[in-house]
């Protein structure tokens, strides 16, 4: 017979700033619950297995696998996805980058690349190419063959250095 | 038209794609990414079998699960579907017989996910193992059992032969001819999205299918037959896809079965195959097996070419009869070949089938013809580059399989990468461990003719205008990443002098769009590019009549450009698109156009002479360099020299983008990527089974290991294209795993004759030559394949019509088979 359904956890989880109550199996994954739960479809998944880097988010600033995170541990936790890249209406410079550039074809890898990318740039705001390198190799693009996702980055690392 | 008269200011401008800022955003909707109040979830059983008989499937036990909705096996799919007309050989779940491990047997729709993956596991179907046939030797020497009741015989599915010009004749009177085996191995396309599905019964009591397909319009078709349902009650709508390269252009078992399932329960069904899945659904690259024999004078010009190939077609039809073709109909396009003979056998095996993945059966040849060239410059003494030069094929110069070639820029091509990587002071020059190759390709933009046969257009545009002065342009044109959606916009846009931002673009939606062929074959730029232009030219002079009255000139007389409408040489006198726009809503009613577009007819007549025309082909040329490591035999490539004509770019950043993305895929192709097969040990069934169906094992090129490609475009527009522009899509990948070869034969002097070229490969040649035996890893014999007699026709510069010779009794003149001199 079947299983009976663990109960749900009702827990508060912060993504892109804001508190959010959200009820859940406890065996789901942080994609699993951004994706069916809070309706954050921009996340996405590639093998589910930690192998492509497309799920990449950003827990507490760093690059995380979601599909890899029990969303239960990310209760406190500091959650960043692409829908929080934009500041309102403005693109957030890599994401002006990646569309001007050609760092996005199919746009499958983007939000994981971005996050990645993102939280790179918050470390070294001026990172060589092979440091742009090694930040995105853990996320498997299989359009671009990279050259302009890396220029896309440079692009958008000028930009954030200049004096505002 | 005068479109064409004035300056370009969209085509040819580097711009933001029209979906760059959806794709940016995360707002881009792709499959999987949709869900619909009520959906259900769908999980498919697969045969844990590569060939065996049904006996018997018993689902009562999954049907009384909790939580489960429907499930569905073979019985409930009386029809079978194929891409292809001569191939429908399959169906949605295997009725009596699966033919590789992962061929789906029955669905479950449950209320999740989990609930659906626990109650297929409750489904007992008992399996009678048959003998698995493994490779195409087997499939040759065992014609039974036979995995399909049809096609040739035994387990040859197709098997073909076509000679243009006696080639023996030709190869006996040659200098030298060289004789060579190569092996391609078969790769899969990894697309980042693995497929999805949603089925749904709208509110006007229709079937809405939501997929990540390349061709919606072939799927529409099928889904009407598998469904037995008209077309007009379906609709399918090809949402973005995240990668396609092939892997979405055949109708899929799991598209079928939703469809099926939405139809049954009233409700949404969704499903998203696992990474694991996506390898069973495959349609990717044939392992090819080739022989090549080419006749060479001392000059360096070739004869004659006698090509063989033997393609590892898996368990289903798929592409297939396309395929086959194309493993040799696109070998005389680059260089002037008198005469050529081509034999191809596809044979079926039980393994998940292959198809089409970008460059559709061409990059196997192309790697032997390429490889073959640089042994023989070597062996005359000839600069690679030099010998290429010298026998170029020549604007719109027929080949002798009679494809017109159109426009090339392949010498440009070759002299550019020849110039930009200094390989004159490269070639031969480097030191021991580093080295350059050089390689250069074809391919087509578009088919000629279409998948089923039929004599209307290939592509259709719809363009709606208003007073608001909103552009709206509809085609069912597939974006697959490509950036088809901006080509269409900038056609539109540049004919209207407007920009891309002022063109909503709709794509790809079966119930609304005008119908495209779809995303393969590199037909997009071209096929919708030319209705583009057609439909918007239309509109244009609808236009211009109308705001000539205002502006008091002559309609031809009227230019757009940048959002204004005005008398040539006459700026003062101005209005706004919208104004004009405006004036001729209000002369001659609500505006809108229709374009479309079909292929030129083909010179070739004989049979067969339909796979392989297009109108218009692109050229490119590769430089790569390599390093190996004599201890470990590792390779290293740090750089890569494209140039690709494409006749004109649309938009300059994308061209380059799909220039780098297909000369990775094809570094991928030539170091790592492989869809490689091992058998269970026996207390496992002795299964045959995907050796590495996941991310991490089956290898592709990370960030780190992708080197920087210089890319020049090489702009010979051609007149059979929108603006002169041909394909950017699939051509550059081709010439990457030849010159990948030719360079490390010129870093270490070993030749690798198969790819994918792996460091224990190479350190194994290194171990023959240190041993003063032939540095060479590849095949060692070609088998003896049961090819037809030729189809016999005469080139066109031998007085040949274009069609297969006939005898004065009207009959086709068959020569009997010569088997092959050396053999």
């Amino acid at each position: 017979m079947s299983t009976p359904a663990p109960k749900n956890v009702h827990l508060t989880l912060r993504v892109n700033g804001e508190p959010q109550e959200v009820s859940f199996a406890p065996y789901k994954t942080l994609l699993e619950v951004l994706r069916e739960d809070m309706n954050l479809t921009g996340t996405k998944h590639g093998c589910e297995l930690g192998e492509c880097g497309a799920c990449a988010v950003l827990v507490d600033g760093v690059p995380a696998l979601s599909c890899l995170s029990l969303a239960l541990d990310c209760e406190g936790r500091d959650i960043q996805t692409v829908e929080g890249l934009a500041d309102g209406t403005e693109l957030h410079p890599l994401q002006a980058a990646f569309a001007d550039c050609g760092g996005s074809q199919c746009g499958y890898c983007t939000s994981g690349m971005l996050m990645t990318a993102k939280a790179l740039l918050e470390r070294e705001p001026n990172p060589s190419r092979e440091r742009i390198r090694e930040a995105i190799a853990g996320n498997i693009c299989r359009c671009t063959g990279y050259n302009q996702i890396v220029e896309a980055i440079e692009e958008a690392a000028a930009e954030m250095r200049k004096p505002k | 038209m005068s479109a064409q008269q004035k300056r370009f200011e969209v085509v040819g401008q580097p711009r933001r794609r029209v979906d760059g800022r959806g794709k940016t955003t995360g707002q881009a909707r792709f499959a999987d990414d949709l869900s619909l109040p009520r959906m259900v979830h769908c999980k498919l059983l697969r045969s844990p079998y590569p060939h065996a008989a049904i006996e018997s499937i018993d689902c009562s036990r999954a049907r009384a699960y909790p939580g489960v909705h429907l499930v569905l096996t073979g019985k409930d799919f009386p029809v079978p579907f194929g891409i292809m007309p001569v191939s429908l050989d399959e169906y949605p779940l295997a009725p009596e017989r699966v033919r590789h491990v992962g061929d789906p047997v029955a669905a479950v729709v449950a209320r999740d996910e989990v609930t659906a993956l626990e109650a297929i596991e409750l489904i007992d179907v008992k399996y009678r193992k048959l003998q698995t046939i493994s490779d195409p030797a087997e499939a040759l020497a065992r014609p039974e059992p036979r995995i399909h009741d049809y096609g040739e015989q035994g387990n040859i599915h197709r098997n073909q032969s076509y000679e243009f010009g006696d080639v023996e004749e030709a190869l006996a009177k040659s200098d030298y001819v060289f004789e060579d085996t190569f092996f391609y191995q078969g790769n899969t396309h990894l697309p980042m999205e693995q497929q999805a599905s949603l089925a749904s019964i709208e509110g006007d009591g229709k079937l809405l299918l939501q997929t990540s397909t390349q061709n919606p319009h072939y799927l529409h078709r099928q889904l009407a037959r598998v469904l037995q349902v008209p077309a007009s009650q379906i609709r399918v709508i090809a949402t973005q896809n995240g990668g396609g390269f092939g892997g979405k252009c055949d109708p899929a078992n799991h598209e079928m079965v939703v469809s099926k399932a939405a139809l049954t329960l009233g409700r949404p069904v969704k499903i998203c195959l696992t990474r694991e899945e996506v390898f069973y659904q495959h349609r990717g690259r044939h392992p090819v097996l080739m022989k090549f024999r080419t006749g060479v004078s001392k000059d360096g010009k070739l004869t004659g070419m006698h090509l063989q190939t033997l393609l590892d077609g898996g368990g289903y039809g798929s592409h297939g009869p396309a395929s086959t073709f194309y493993t040799g109909v696109l070998t005389p396009v680059t260089y002037e070949l008198p005469r050529f003979k081509f034999e191809a056998c596809r044979v079926f095996t039980n393994k998940p089938p292959c198809g089409p993945k970008r460059g559709h059966g061409t990059p196997q040849p192309r790697f032997g013809q390429e490889v073959q060239l640089d042994k023989i410059a070597e062996k005359l003494g000839i600069d690679p580059a030099e010998l290429r030069l010298g026998i170029v094929t020549k604007e719109n110069a027929l080949t002798a399989n009679w494809l017109k070639v159109g426009s090339t820029g392949l010498a440009e091509c070759i002299r550019q990468v020849v110039e930009r990587s200094g390989w004159k002071s490269k070639h031969r020059k480097l030191p021991e461990g580093r080295g350059v190759g050089l390689a250069a390709s074809t391919y087509m933009c578009g088919a000629g003719v279409s998948i089923y046969w039929n004599k209307m257009p290939h592509s259709g545009v719809q363009l709606l205008l208003d007073r608001s002065g909103q552009v709206t342009v509809l085609c069912g044109a597939t974006e697959i990443g490509q950036g088809s959606d901006d080509v269409l916009a900038a056609i539109v846009a540049e004919v209207l002098g407007i920009g891309t931002a002022d063109v909503r673009v709709l794509t790809g939606d079966t119930g609304l769009t005008p119908i495209d062929l779809g995303s393969y074959s590199s037909r997009v730029t071209v096929m919708m590019g030319n209705a583009a232009l057609q439909a918007a030219g239309r509109v244009r002079d609808q236009i211009a009549a109308a705001a000539a009255e205002q502006l008091e000139t002559l309609p031809e007389r009227v230019i757009f450009s940048r959002g204004k409408v005005f008398a040539a040489q006459n700026a003062a006198k101005t209005m706004s698109f919208i104004e004009a726009v405006t004036a001729a809503e209000t002369k001659f009613g609500t505006l809108g156009a229709v374009g479309s577009y079909a292929p030129p007819k083909a010179p070739g007549k004989y049979k067969g002479a339909g796979v392989g025309p297009s109108p218009a082909y692109s050229f490119t040329a590769c430089v790569v360099e390599a390093e190996v490591d004599p201890r470990t035999g590792w390779i290293t490539v740090p750089k890569i020299w494209v140039a690709h004509d494409i006749g004109r770019s649309i938009n300059p950043v994308h061209v380059r983008g799909q220039v780098i993305g297909g000369v990775y895929m094809g570094l991928g192709e030539a170091l790592m990527e492989e869809q490689a097969f091992r058998r269970l040990p026996e207390k496992l069934s002795s299964a045959l089974v995907h050796k590495i169906p996941s991310m991490l094992e089956y290898k592709s090129l990370t960030a780190l290991d992708m080197p920087e490609v210089d890319v020049a475009i090489v702009e010979y527009p051609d007149p059979n294209c929108p603006f002169g522009a041909k394909e950017a899509g699939q051509g550059p990948l081709l010439p990457v795993m030849p010159a990948v070869a030719n360079a490390i034969y010129d870093a270490v002097g070993v030749r690798i004759d198969e790819v994918p070229i792996t460091p224990d490969k190479v350190l194994a040649a290194l171990e023959k030559k240190a041993k003063g035996e032939t540095p060479r890893v590849g095949p060692e014999s070609f088998p003896a394949v049961p090819y037809p007699a030729p189809t016999f026709v005469l080139p066109p510069w031998e007085g040949g019509d274009g069609d297969e010779l006939k005898g004065p009794d009207g009959k086709p003149v068959r020569r009997e088979r010569k088997e092959a001199a050396a053999a």
